[in-house]
């Protein structure tokens, strides 16, 4: 079964969530992820798959590469099933492997009041859409809920998360374009602290992971945010389209670096892209998937299940 | 970091220079560098299956050319084989006999479509056109305002319906007020949308039968990994894109997704955006790609811009000294205010092969390079021609002098021996023998 959200939040309460959701969501992503028999295994032809056979290690190394799971990460899963010795069934030993590899996604800290989320990533992404989502669902759980517009930069991007703001029924602290995206920030952990509001997530400009300058505003946010309120911000979520190739793992790694990144929502899983680049994400860069995005609606944000990743991607 | 490609291929087939010939073990050894690097660019594994196969025919019994290593020599025939690929086809936009010329924009969500939409407009301003600019993204919240901010800020007309969620009315409405108004080129916005969405789809090819458009572009993220060709299948069989769009290269994405699609589907690259600025798109040149896709930096590029901003003496005095390892500040100032001319420095330096991969635990940015400038500016002629006087004394003098610290003192007179070695090492043919900065034979 799933990962619910109560498990993510480590809170009790919040709508429930029937088997029949819970399980709706992974024969979701199986579709998703096996759109045009595109499963790993499909290509694999697992039945026929033969240890012994150099062939059939090949065929399995593509299939790795054509999932957007790197040249590196690839070789270590080959180097973990050759280990498991001659007779193995592929599909089992390579989700489980994969489910090693993506790591133990842990809880969202949310728990702290106000608790604060900065939200990072390149240019479209998905970040705006995901707050939305995100916000929806903390409000749900009975969290409430601030939105901070800290997209300075975009045409029409304060908008955009105002709408999100009304959907989700959540506070919304907006900017004028061109403003301070810190002082946005700051302001709203103000609003927050006077209203007591018991989340506060902060949207910034999509920004490519190589402007220089762009990064360090970014890291000026996080410095500010820090210094505002004790222990904040308490998750620093890197949204990640799953249709990135390679660069998402230099995309991590850069803001890793400028903003110490402490987990990754994958959206965009709805395609038929695999999202196989969360594993070298999370392998070498020790960042684990929190959420995924797994369409539009305002339900389709889930928390990440590795078990549940690792299958529909072998497996479909 | 992965060193580029053609780094890779001196080191792998760096003995065989004495034996002259490509022979067949050094070439699988080769072809097994190739299909990595290619896949590490995020090229689609099966066009990277084809691809390698080819230079594999043409490298078997290739005589080496005297001028080159082995190793250059492969990386010359996987340059030749990248450039032919993704330069077949014409990058120029189409025109429509009787205008309105019509533009249809179409990709995923987040590829840069709006954007790209008003970076566009403003590009055919630029070359004489009245363009106007559409928006049939009724999906995505705020999208209209986004093109209409962006309209407002390069002052072209937009057009939108802000009562119907009728994408094809939209459209219809949008290009009828457009002609009457005068425009001669319309780009059409349209929401991003995933390819397996079926009435998504449909919609578009919908839109795309009202607009009757003269290019239908694909728009695709620079970054986008193995899915691309499936992206670009469905694209192509529902709405027969004419070329391509690619965008977010001012990152550091090898953009190997850029092939992939060129394979697939025969479309040409026509338009690339290399940054944020809406003056940031410009034509595509294949030949600069394919240097990208390989890791050998866009020399050519680099050439063009530094012969606009350098005079040839300059240069060659320059590069001379930088090939012999003798890189004094006063070179390093030189340097500095040539690339200074040629533009944002990011952008340049990225272009030097071999130094794209180098530079990024070096990021450079502009405020830091005026501190640079300072620094050195506060070093006595002689400290400038060498060096390896400065002390402790000197270092504390230029920090004071240039209101910086010893500690960032220290970093640039590391950071200049650093540099000095490298040119050295460039000199000696350590990378490939490229016209004006590697080095000539």
């Amino acid at each position: 079964m799933a990962r619910s959200w109560s498990e993510l939040l480590g809170r009790e309460g919040g709508p429930p969530e029937s088997d029949d959701e819970r399980r709706g969501l992974f024969s979701r992503l199986r579709d998703s992820l096996s759109k045009s028999r595109r499963a790993l295994t499909g290509e694999l032809a697992a039945a026929a798959f033969d240890p012994g056979d150099e062939g059939s290690w090949e065929r399995l190394e593509e299939a790795l590469i054509a999932a957007d799971v790197g040249v590196r990460s690839t070789a270590e899963l080959v180097r973990r099933l050759e280990a498991r010795g001659p007779s193995i069934d592929l599909n089992q030993a390579l989700s489980e492997e994969v489910e090693v590899l993506l790591g133990d996604p842990g809880i969202l800290h949310v728990q702290a009041s106000p608790s604060v989320l900065l939200v990072v990533g390149v240019n479209g992404t998905g970040k705006t859409t995901t707050i939305g989502k995100l916000a929806h669902r903390l409000s749900q759980h009975g969290l409430s809920v601030l939105l901070a517009a800290a997209d300075t930069f975009r045409a029409a991007a304060e908008e955009q998360l105002e709408i999100w703001a009304e959907r989700a029924n959540a506070d919304f602290v907006g900017s004028r374009r061109g403003s301070d995206p810190a002082a946005v920030a700051f302001d709203a952990i103000e609003a927050a602290s006077a209203r007591a509001r018991d989340v506060v997530i902060v949207d910034t400009a999509g920004r490519l992971h190589t402007q220089t300058g762009l990064m360090e505003e970014l890291a000026k946010i996080r410095r500010v945010i820090a210094a505002r309120l004790d222990g904040a911000p308490h998750e620093t979520l890197l949204v990640l389209d799953a249709t990135t190739g390679q660069n998402g793992l230099q995309q991590a790694r850069r803001f890793g670096e400028a903003v110490d990144v402490s987990a990754v929502a994958l959206t965009k899983l709805d395609g038929s892209a695999k999202g196989g680049v969360a594993i070298p994400v999370a392998y070498e860069l020790g960042l684990t998937v929190k959420l995924i995005g797994v369409g539009e609606g305002l339900d389709d944000l889930r928390p990440f299940d590795p078990g549940d990743f690792a299958r529909a991607l072998v497996q479909g | 970091m992965f060193d580029s490609l053609s780094d890779k291929l001196q080191v792998t087939l760096g003995d065989l220079r004495k034996r002259g010939r490509l022979d067949e073990e050094a070439i699988s050894r080769a072809m097994r560098e190739i299909r990595l690097a290619l896949l590490e660019a995020d090229v689609n594994f099966g066009v990277v299956k084809d691809f390698v196969g080819r230079v594999r025919g043409r490298a078997v019994g290739a005589d080496v050319l005297r001028s080159l290593t082995p190793g250059q020599q492969v990386v010359k025939i996987v340059h030749e084989e990248l450039t032919a690929l993704m330069g077949s086809g014409d990058s120029k936009l189409a025109f429509a006999p009787r205008p309105p010329t019509v533009i249809l924009l179409a990709g995923l969500q987040g590829s840069g479509k709006t954007t790209t939409a008003g970076k566009l407009a403003l590009l055919l301003r630029k070359e004489g056109k009245a363009p106007g600019l559409v928006a049939a993204d009724l999906q995505r919240p705020a999208a209209i305002d986004q093109l209409e901010q962006l309209g407002r800020q390069i002052q072209i007309p937009v057009y939108a319906q802000r009562e119907s969620r009728d994408a094809v009315l939209a459209v219809r409405e949008g290009l009828e007020r457009a002609r009457a108004d005068g425009c001669d080129v319309v780009v059409v916005d349209t929401a991003g949308r995933l390819q397996i969405d079926e009435a998504l789809m449909q919609e578009l090819a919908d839109v795309r039968d009202v607009a009757r458009p003269t290019n239908v572009l694909l728009v695709l993220d620079a970054m986008t990994g193995q899915e691309a060709v499936a992206v670009a299948e469905a694209f192509q069989e529902r709405v027969a894109f004419d070329g391509i769009v690619l965008t977010k290269l001012d990152g550091d994405a090898r953009g190997g997704a850029a092939l992939s699609v060129k394979a697939v589907t025969g479309k040409p690259i026509k338009l690339v955006s290399v940054g944020e600025k809406l003056d940031q798109l410009e034509y595509f040149h294949p030949d600069r790609m394919a240097s990208r896709i390989l890791g050998m930096g866009d020399v050519l590029s680099l050439i063009e811009k530094a012969e606009a901003a350098a005079s040839e003496e300059e240069q060659e005095e320059l590069e001379r000294r930088m090939r012999t390892g003798e890189f004094t500040f006063d070179d390093f100032l030189t340097s500095y205010r040539m690339l200074r001319k040629m533009g944002p420095l990011k952008g340049v330096l990225s272009m030097v092969p071999g130094l794209g991969q180098q530079l990024q635990g070096l990021e450079v940015n502009e405020r830091e390079l005026a501190r640079v400038e300072a620094i050195v500016l506060s070093m006595t002629p002689k400290e400038r021609r060498l060096p390896h006087v400065i002390d402790g004394s000197r270092r504390l003098r230029i920090a004071k002098g240039s209101g910086t610290s010893v500690q960032q003192v220290n970093q640039l007179l590391g950071a200049r021996k650093q540099m000095a070695k490298m040119m050295k090492e460039m000199g000696k043919g350590k990378l490939p023998a490229l016209p004006g900065v590697a080095g000539k034979r």
